[in-house]
């Protein structure tokens, strides 16, 4: 690990002055669970470590019944499933944290850092950076890709966005509170998320010295609402696709309906086909087939993940039958 | 068998062999007290870390140190390579920095700069045209019995023909490979090491550093895991002792997770087309198989198949060794059985299929086709390990009929393993104040080889077991085996009751004439020391030891040795138990049976332990691992226990475990457990797939995909 400076400042504005204008010179620290073990890979080396540990309004959970949830974004999953408004209110978050099957990351990681995990492809851990290349050719299309998008995979970054949590928050519409040299900026969460092009991008649209201070969900009653993921082990593992799920009903009839997919793109996917195929629609087994089947028409499967089109059929088909 | 000087206790006379005795390092260890090669720190002691090659295959031009060794806190550089040499896998280390802290460490080999000259590299040898048109085959020569083409054609044989394969896999030991080395004078070397064999290391430095082998130590007091992977000194070995000398400071060497992936050992690979012939009333008749696999840069073992069943009457084998780039083969647990098992079982499972029979029967029906008689041995396990699983009510065809998709199944295999007794001395002495002490240069890599050197003597001298103080794991006691090849427990039990025996007719002899009696009237129970039938004339153990005034009592056990106390050839069945989800391809382990023998068992808890560890490592195999290799670089891409994937305590299922014992068992003597149960787990499992679903899934491990793809094939997914 190189070494770096470490500040640990106790206010967001002094936080955000630390942080470099451009990425690869300082990076924020949250938990820790992802930073350092690309810091250990020599995957990031930055030259600074800004902790947000000290800064005391980026932890905390607030509920406004009938109209949001704030999290900080410093608030730890343990934190978050140990909430008693969270768990009665916003079950399927709950729900999605405790696959996570780590008791360390739990206690450790944040929900901001969760948001702003970097991918965990292996070309991209073994340092060929976001966009593999190797002769010229794109790495994850040619190479080994069982794990790789089957969505969105046209370029080089054809990993899959990390988070286990984003799809099911994007799915019930949160909104991500940036905060700049320039001040506070709010965002839809699945704004938060891009594929990067060009060498130097990232895969967040965040600014290399803004942090990212709140999550904020919408509350609303009635909403029903379930994450499916296919998951080959039980024991500290990332799933090999999700999907999230949102229903709005007019007794069986779908009123409206947002499919959120993960693990399959660079970034959430937000599963329009699927969407379409359920809204008007009664709410069966037939129906949640059909939505199965429409998430997957526009897949492009890379040479060796073919078997994921098959798991995303099944898992928007089950969130669906689970949130009923 | 009691008409020779030593022998094991009848079993009404066993007060401790064959019980549940919880093993006399727990504490040590679960509080963290014990200590490790891991957890040794020296005064001064610097740390080691090393640069390995970006390349599969590749030729060093030239390297050059010169702004690493300008790094603050470096002390000291070895190249492990020379200009001109090749690397024959990616990691395989070049040159080793010693600094002040790991990181600096770490950060100063990223400042070598090693010119490569890339070479053509070969990672996937499953495709064996391709590894033939690169050149990387070598054929061994062909093994024939009996008449195979004329079994063959036979117009009564029903034939089954199928292809199956079983990747490369890694060890990954809990505790990685490596030393902590210090030199304690100008030619004296004391190496802390994790390592399966204390006694023979002194040697290999001494050699490698030119020094007197009596001038070498080695100490491994605990050990976290080996595997067949941990014998030699390895290359981080003699670059550690040489930076030690260098820089004048103990040293530590301990291989990073993702180095011990990348270099410090494979099991090989085995892939096959097999064709198999057995008459209608399901009589094994002819064996056809075309086998290869990799071992790395330069072959490895021929796989022994078929498994088990050797003695087809018409037989004919074929193999291929593929030279690869994937990483060098080490003995992994077992070496050569896990595969020849799968490839074996799995075929004759599906013969059974093809039959129409229950693959209990068929292997009941064939099982005396196993050599040494074992024949009878299955038999029983299966049976038993059949009762376990409940094999007449969970069984059924090919193909679990019931709606839904949820399809469970029942699949079974069989295996062996030799076993017997390594080269072993053991040292026991008895002091005048009661204490005794066993010492042997061995090691206990987990498996609980101290609680056994306790038992035998505590059971021989009438003494509970924490009345003995064992010592191992330091090479200035005396010489004993390598622990590999499950041979340790089958020697330092043999040469540990013959040491303790001896002792204890010295001690005999020393109390007898005061208790009016002949050392050969006496015994040593309940800690007394007795005459036999008459327990009115007895001694406490202290105060028989009190006779020995100045002198104390010390006795060497050697094994082998007088009289029989162990030998060799163990059968074992298991019976997994698998749910599988037909629209993800995910299996699910309800429960796996298995029913083992290993002759005389010493402890019962720790013998069971080592069948639950084999199946949980076994489910690991089946289900999940594999060394992923990048077609593009040649480098792995799984060198971390994220990607490489094991079993977690929820994925394992209920285990369920049954020692054999008892008459036709006990009197075998003791013989070694360590690697025949990890054998079964991948047929099983994959016998059990194939019944659920009604196909077979040719490969391990058993992925989503790789379910999904044999689903679709049958034209059956769901
Ligand atoms: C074995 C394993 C299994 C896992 N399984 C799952 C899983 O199933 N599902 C899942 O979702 N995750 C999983 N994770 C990942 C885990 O969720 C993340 O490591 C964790 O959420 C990161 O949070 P952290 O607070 O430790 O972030 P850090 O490691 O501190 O930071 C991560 C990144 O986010 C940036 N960052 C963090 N907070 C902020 C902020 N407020 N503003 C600006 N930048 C910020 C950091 O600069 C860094 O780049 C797994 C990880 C492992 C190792």
């Amino acid at each position: 690990m190189q070494p770096f400076e470490y500040a640990s400042p106790t206010s967001r504005s002094e936080a955000v002055r630390l942080l470099s204008p451009r990425w690869g010179e300082t990076e924020a620290l949250a938990g820790g669970t992802d930073l350092l073990g690309l810091m250990k890979d020599y995957v990031c080396t930055p030259k600074r470590v800004v902790s947000l540990k000290r800064i005391a309004d980026l932890r905390g959970i607030h509920l406004v019944p009938g109209k949001e949830l704030r999290v900080g974004a410093m608030t730890t999953y343990r934190e978050l499933t140990e909430n008693e408004s969270v768990r009665r209110h916003f079950p399927v978050l709950i729900q999605a944290i405790e696959r996570i099957r780590s008791e360390q990351l739990r206690n450790m990681g944040s929900i901001g850092g969760g948001m702003l995990q970097r991918p965990r492809d292996w070309y991209f851990r073994l340092g060929y950076g976001l966009l593999p290349e190797k002769d010229g050719q794109a790495m994850i299309a040619n190479g080994d890709n069982r794990y790789a998008a089957i969505f969105g995979n046209s370029g080089s970054a054809s990993w899959v966005s990390p988070s286990t949590i984003a799809p099911a928050l994007i799915a019930l519409g949160a909104r991500a509170a940036l905060y700049g040299p320039r001040g506070l900026r709010v965002i839809d969460l699945d704004r938060l998320f891009t594929t990067p092009a060009q060498p130097g991008e990232r895969e967040h649209t965040l600014r290399p010295n803004e942090i990212l201070t709140e999550i904020i969900v919408p509350h609303r009653e009635g909403i029903r609402s379930a994450v499916y993921e296919v998951r080959q082990k039980e024991a500290s593992d990332y799933p090999l696709v999700l999907a999230a799920v949102t229903l709005e009903l007019r007794g069986r009839s779908i009123r409206s309906a947002r499919v959120i997919l993960g693990q399959v793109a660079p970034v959430p996917w937000p599963s329009h086909e699927a969407e379409s195929a359920l809204v008007g629609k009664t709410l069966n087994e037939e129906t949640a087939e059909a939505a199965g089947e429409a998430a997957v028409t526009h897949a492009t499967p890379l040479s060796m993940n073919r078997y994921k089109v098959q798991l995303t059929r099944v898992a928007v088909k089950r969130a669906i039958l689970e949130a009923a | 068998m009691a008409s020779c000087k030593y022998s094991w206790p009848a079993a009404n006379e066993r007060h401790l062999i064959g019980k549940r005795i919880s093993r006399i390092d727990g504490p040590a260890k679960s509080s963290g007290r014990a200590k490790y090669t891991l957890d040794i720190n020296l005064p001064g002691m610097l740390f080691v870390r090393s640069l390995g090659s970006p390349y599969a295959h590749a030729k060093i031009a030239s390297i050059d140190t010169s702004e690493a060794e300008k790094m603050p806190r470096v002390k000291g550089i070895q190249l492990m390579k020379r200009a001109g040499d090749e690397v024959q896998w990616a990691g395989d280390q070049v040159a080793a920095v010693a600094a002040e802290t790991e990181e600096a460490a770490e950060d100063a080999t990223r400042k070598i700069k090693v010119e490569y000259q890339e070479l053509p590299f070969l990672v996937n040898e499953a495709d064996l045209n391709h590894a033939k048109t690169a050149g990387r085959t070598r054929i061994a020569t062909q093994e024939k019995v009996g008449d195979p083409d004329k079994a063959f054609a036979d117009s009564d044989a029903v034939v089954h023909e199928g292809y199956y394969g079983i990747p490369v896999i890694v060890h990954c030991c809990l505790e990685p490979h490596g030393h902590v080395l210090q030199w304690t004078g100008p030619q004296n070397l004391r190496c802390y090491s994790s390592t399966q064999s204390v006694s023979t290391l002194p040697s290999v430095f001494a050699e490698a550093m030119n020094i007197p082998a009596n001038n070498v130590e080695v100490i491994s007091h605990y050990m976290g895991g080996g595997f067949g992977s941990k014998f030699s000194m390895d290359l981080w070995g003699s670059a550690g002792a040489q930076l030690a000398k260098q820089t004048g400071r103990p040293v530590k060497y301990l291989l990073q997770r993702a180095e011990e992936m990348e270099v410090a050992g494979c099991r090989p690979s085995g892939f096959a087309r097999i064709r198999a012939a057995a008459q209608k009333d399901g009589t094994l008749t002819a064996w056809e198989s075309d086998c290869w696999g990799t071992g790395g840069p330069s072959p490895s073992g021929v796989l022994p198949i078929p498994y088990v069943l050797t003695n087809i009457p018409n037989r004919v084998r074929n193999h291929t060794f593929v030279m690869t780039n994937i990483g060098p083969a080490r003995a992994w647990r077992a070496p050569n059985h896990p595969q020849a098992c799968l490839l074996t079982m799995s075929a004759l499972d599906d013969l059974a299929d093809k039959l129409k029979m229950d693959p209990l029967q068929f292997f009941m029906k064939n099982a005396d086709l196993a050599p040494e008689n074992l024949g009878k041995v299955y038999r029983e396990e299966l049976q038993k390990a059949a009762e376990l699983a409940e094999w007449s009510k969970y069984w059924h065809p090919r193909g679990d009929k019931t709606p839904g998709h949820l399809k469970r199944g029942l699949g079974l295999s069989i295996h062996t393993w030799g076993g017997r007794g390594h080269v072993s001395n053991c040292q026991v002495t008895i002091e005048a104040d009661g204490s005794v002490t066993c010492e042997l240069g061995s090691q206990d890599l987990g498996t609980g080889t101290r609680t056994v050197i306790a038992i035998v003597a505590a059971e021989t001298l009438g003494l509970p077991v924490d009345a003995v103080k064992v010592k191992i794991g330091d090479s200035r006691y005396p010489y004993d085996g390598s622990s590999g090849g499950s041979t340790t427990v089958g020697g330092v039990s043999p040469s540990t009751r013959r040491a303790a025996v001896d002792a204890r007719d010295q001690l005999f002899a020393a109390v007898a004439p005061g208790l009016g009696v002949s050392a050969g009237q006496l015994e040593a129970v309940g800690g007394r020391i007795q005459v036999q039938g008459d327990a009115s004339k007895s001694l406490t153990w202290k105060q028989a030891c009190r006779k020995l005034g100045a002198r104390k009592v010390q006795a060497v056990g050697k094994n082998p040795g007088e009289c029989m106390l162990g030998s060799s050839g163990v059968g074992g069945a298991q019976i997994a138990d698998v749910t599988v989800d037909t629209e993800t391809g995910v299996v699910k382990i309800n429960r796996m049976v298995a029913a083992q023998d290993c002759g005389l068992i010493i402890d019962m808890k720790t013998a069971e332990s080592q069948v639950y560890g084999a199946l949980i490592m076994g489910v690991g195999y089946s289900l999940f691992e594999e060394k992923v290799m990048d077609p593009l670089t040649g480098r792995m891409l799984n060198p971390n226990m994220e990607y490489y994937k094991f079993a977690g305590i929820g994925d394992v299922g209920e285990l369920v475990v049954h020692m054999m014992t008892g008459p036709g068992y006990d009197e075998r003597g003791v013989i070694g457990l360590g690697e025949p149960p990890v054998i079964s787990p991948g047929a099983a499992i994959s016998n059990a797939v194939a019944n659920a679903i009604g196909v077979r899934v040719p490969s391990l491990p058993l992925t989503p995909e790789r379910v999904l793809a044999a689903l679709e094939q049958k034209g059956e997914m769901a």
